[in-house]
């Protein structure tokens, strides 16, 4: 197909009939802000905080759900662009429990929002979307004044091991819904009720854990806000205090690339590498919160040696020692084939290659497998 | 894997065979799901309508170890109704003759007694696979834990072959690897016939190559022995040296009272593992191991794209990184090894000792992983294998096969055939997984599944205690009824030390790659008060 040109913010540009304007500007490096936008998924247009000015048309069009035409004029940030944005953020801020300090705007006094006793503070203070927006279009959420004051939240949802459900920080964007059954396809949440009682529900509004449900995550991982976290992580985790380090999953032969959250040389956290191959972001539950074993208090921490029935502590050097004389002294008596090993799928690569090169160059045995075939 | 994961998304058609990909490995399940939604075409065969079957336009559920009777009736079709790739089949192929003399002996009605497939859904199935090109071939454990599993593997190829799906993007033959390392353990030699690269260890210029580099003389010559032959040998005295690295083999090995008696007759074993296991109380010495996160290296995945590890957390106490100890046992033996991080181990030993290797290098693998074959360092990597058409020994050979039953059939006594496999919030012998809390929470304990109507025949109710019983052992565990499997067949996973299906399992293997059936074996379910009677 041939390329056609459009422009957005006085650059022309060429793009391919059927992209979108905001793929089109993506492409291009230039920022549109999106909050119910989820790559891959299809686009609903539900937040419109993506509109965008195209010169012509009377009315704003959101930029994720509109297609690019050939001769397109576009005004990414124009005076009525921002006006728009920072119009749908004070009514997002004052939609429900956003009580972090711009959240909470219209209180005044923003510590007056702890005092509520209804709720915490929120748990993705820092790593809000909505809250970075505010920031940017500098928003405060005192423009409109919620009907109910103070209204009672709805109860948190926290009777599973993994995910918090806070409905009262939920925006409704619907990306969870998206990454449920366009991302993963585990059909698990959808959109509940209607109008002002909308809500996302698992199968018939109960609880995960008694829903089709199966604790992948990638709705955590895609909401915005702070309406699902991760369990364990909350209040734990500041995104500001942690660095991101890159691993691969020890689990199945998938090799899904993970980033590891990590304070103080603890993981706190694990989300998928958006983008990184082979599984694009995605996660399954034990990838995502399988984790902690490393930290069990079960871990062996030192060399053992079997005596009397038990074992005792041993030093590396006697360990060692140990090994070797007994292998040598089973080689001299029975030959290099009396001696044999197995190796570990779980491990790396280079621990694999230097057990089979001891086995081979110094024991002189091929006696070498691992569960290869199971 | 001869294809990647990428193309799953875009692939036309699948057929998956003997995989519980929706438990066993998730994430490559959600881009078979998406390409379903896209409009892919999917047929699942399997025993079990497991989760994947939701998605799927047929599901052929044929009893347990039937494959290949299935497989060949398909094949026979496509050649009956000249169906087939003709000219890939006969161009790139050789024994074509062979297969089709075979095929010839497995009409669908022939299969139909076997696999108890009906032969109208035989013959249409094989017209859906010849009218959408390609299609890839997903195959899991359900295909090799079988007497005949590599003639289950053999014949899985076969079809991609007659079909033409081989060496093409979205086509293949695509085994999906167990362990997030199963892959890279093969491929870095911790097998008893190959150095790593797949090198063999009975090539005299391969020995004198790994002789020069590793500084040595005298490289055994005679490819070594297999997981099943060193328990044999534990037991008759002809092993009696074993170095268990990271392997619960007393509860993963077929029948684990065999086991235990084998590990038992050990002179001496070492043990080198993070956490003490059912195996590691058979040790004589016990070494601690850096875990997962707390090393560098590299894990190689099913589609061989090796990506890197990465240090997150300390290892606790005295724990060493595994790659540092067996360097100290060979320091031991007067061997001084000069790479002293995985790092040097790969860059300067691995990657330049074979061929696939020879362009990985960790400097190049920051981001996304590299697929060998990768053999210099400005080669991208292999998605796809054999996609000139050309196989590893030249033109594919077809190797047609026969059927055979499993070793042990239901009868009188033990009237259900027991399969076993994994379930999504654990792995394995739950080492790991076992020690994470809320996955604990969400599974704590091994079931028994079972049918409906093999529930209601034995007067079983969901949730009830019963006892499974083979000819080698019993276990107690709680029936979990369900429509997921079908009459006739218990369905169970050995996550669990208490109720571990292994203590049921038969050991009985295939004979060339001695892998065992873990997929099926003969057991009897009783209530418990009839158990305490008998």
């Amino acid at each position: 197909m041939q390329s056609q040109k459009i422009t957005i913010n006085d650059k022309c540009l060429n793009f391919n009939p059927g992209q979108t304007i905001l793929e089109v500007a993506e492409e291009n490096n230039i920022w549109i802000p999106t909050l119910c936008y989820l790559k891959g998924a299809t686009p609903t247009g539900s937040c419109r905080i993506c509109v965008v000015e195209v010169e012509g048309r009377r009315t704003l069009s959101p930029a994720c759900s509109t297609p690019a035409e050939p001769d397109m004029v576009i005004h990414t940030e124009s005076p009525k662009v921002v006006a728009s944005r920072r119009d749908i953020l004070e009514l997002l801020l004052a939609s429900g429990n956003h009580n972090c300090p711009l959240g909470s705007g219209r209180e005044k006094d923003w510590k007056a929002a702890q005092n509520d006793d209804s709720t915490e503070l929120c748990p993705a203070c820092g790593d809000c979307r909505l809250q970075d927006l505010a920031v940017y279009y500098q928003v405060t959420g005192e423009k409109y004044v919620r009907s109910k004051e103070p209204e009672p939240h709805p109860p948190m949802e926290t009777v599973n091991p993994f995910i918090v459900r806070d409905f009262s920080r939920c925006i409704l964007c619907g990306r969870c819904v998206q990454a449920c059954n366009e991302v993963q396809v585990n059909r698990a949440i959808s959109f509940g009720y209607r109008g002002t009682e909308s809500k996302i529900v698992a199968g018939i509004d109960v609880p995960l854990r008694d829903s089709d449900c199966v604790f992948c995550g990638e709705c955590v991982q895609a909401c915005p806000v702070g309406a699902l976290v991760e369990k364990n992580a909350r209040y734990q985790w500041r995104p500001w205090e942690t660095e991101v380090i890159r691993t691969t999953c020890p689990y199945c032969g998938v090799g899904c690339q993970l980033n590891l959250h990590v304070k103080d040389r603890r993981i706190l956290k694990v989300t998928g590498v958006e983008d990184g191959a082979p599984n694009k972001g995605r996660l399954c539950v034990k990838g995502r919160f399988g984790f902690d074993f490393i930290y069990s208090e079960d871990r062996l921490k030192t060399p053992l040696i079997k005596e009397n029935g038990g074992y005792r502590e041993a030093s590396w050097l006697e360990a060692l020692e140990l090994v070797a004389d007994r292998f040598k002294e089973i080689i001299d008596r029975g030959g290099p084939d009396a001696i044999a090993g197995v190796s570990c799928a779980r491990s790396i690569n280079e621990d694999s290659y230097q057990m089979q090169k001891l086995f081979r160059s110094v024991f002189k045995t091929n006696n070498i497998d691992h569960c290869a075939r199971t | 894997m001869t294809n990647s994961f990428a193309e799953f998304a875009r692939a036309k058609m699948f057929l998956v065979i003997g995989s519980n990909m929706a438990e066993a490995h998730p994430v490559a399940a959600t881009f078979v799901k998406n390409a379903v939604l896209n409009g892919a075409k999917l047929i699942v065969i399997d025993p079990r309508k497991h989760r994947l079957v939701d998605f799927a336009d047929r599901h052929l559920q044929l009893k347990v170890g039937s494959d290949i009777a299935l497989l060949n009736a398909i094949m026979h079709v496509l050649i009956q109704e000249d169906l087939y790739d003709k000219a890939f089949a006969t161009g790139c192929c050789t024994d074509f003759e062979k297969l089709k003399e075979k095929v010839l002996e497995y009409p669908p009605e022939r299969s139909a007694d076997i696999c108890g497939i009906d032969p109208n859904t035989i013959r249409e199935v094989a017209r859906e696979l010849a009218a959408v090109k390609p299609a890839m071939l997903c195959y899991t454990l359900g295909i090799t834990e079988h007497t005949c599993g590599k003639n289950n593997v053999m014949t899985t190829a076969n079809l991609q072959m007659l079909l033409g799906n081989m060496g093409v993007a979205c086509g293949g033959v695509n085994p999906l690897r167990g362990q997030n390392n199963v892959q890279g353990a093969c491929d870095m030699g911790a097998l008893p016939n190959v150095y790593h690269g797949y090198q063999k260890v009975d090539d005299p210029e391969i020995r004198k190559k790994f002789e020069k580099a590793w500084g040595v003389t005298g490289l055994p010559e005679k490819p070594g022995l297999m997981i099943p032959q060193m328990m044999d040998g534990l037991a008759n005295g002809r092993v009696k040296g074993f170095y268990i690295f990271g392997e619960n083999l007393a509860n993963t090995e077929p029948d684990m009272d065999k086991v235990a008696h084998e590990l038992d007759s050990a002179e001496f074993i070492v043990c080198q593992d993070i956490f003490p296991t059912e195996t590691t109380r058979f040790a004589d010495v016990i070494l601690p191991a850096a875990a997962w996160s707390e090393n560098d290296g590299t894990f190689t995945n099913s589609e061989r794209r090796v990506s890197r590890v990465r240090t997150a957390s300390p290892a606790p106490g005295e724990a060493k990184p595994n790659w540092w100890i067996f360097k100290e046992i060979a320091k031991r033996f007067g061997h001084d090894w000069p790479a002293n991080s995985a790092r040097e181990i790969w860059d300067n030993e691995i990657s330049g000792l074979a061929k696939n290797f020879n362009g990985i290098k960790y400097s190049r693998i920051e981001a996304d992983g590299l697929q060998w074959p990768c053999p210099s360092e400005d080669h991208p990597g292999t998605c796809v294998l054999h996609s000139s058409g050309e196989f590893t020994c030249g033109l594919g050979r077809f190797s047609p096969a026969d059927w055979s039953p499993p070793a042990e059939i239901p009868d009188e006594a033990y009237p259900l055939v027991l399969s076993t496999g994994r379930r999504l919030y654990h792995y394995h012998t739950r080492t790991q997984t076992g020690r994470c809390e809320g996955l604990n929470d969400l599974l704590g304990e091994e079931t028994a599944d079972i049918s409906f109507a093999d529930a209601e025949r034995l007067g079983v109710e969901h949730g009830e205690a019963v006892t499974v019983r083979s000819r080698r052992g019993a276990v107690t565990v709680k029936a979990n009824v369900t429509s997921e499997v079908p009459e006739g067949m218990v369905w169970m996973a050995f996550h669990f030390n208490e109720g571990c299906a292994n203590r049921l399992t038969n050991a009985a293997f295939d004979p060339e790659t001695l892998t065992a059936e873990y997929k099926a074996c003969a057991v009897t379910i009783e209530k418990i008060d009839q158990a305490a009677a008998g």
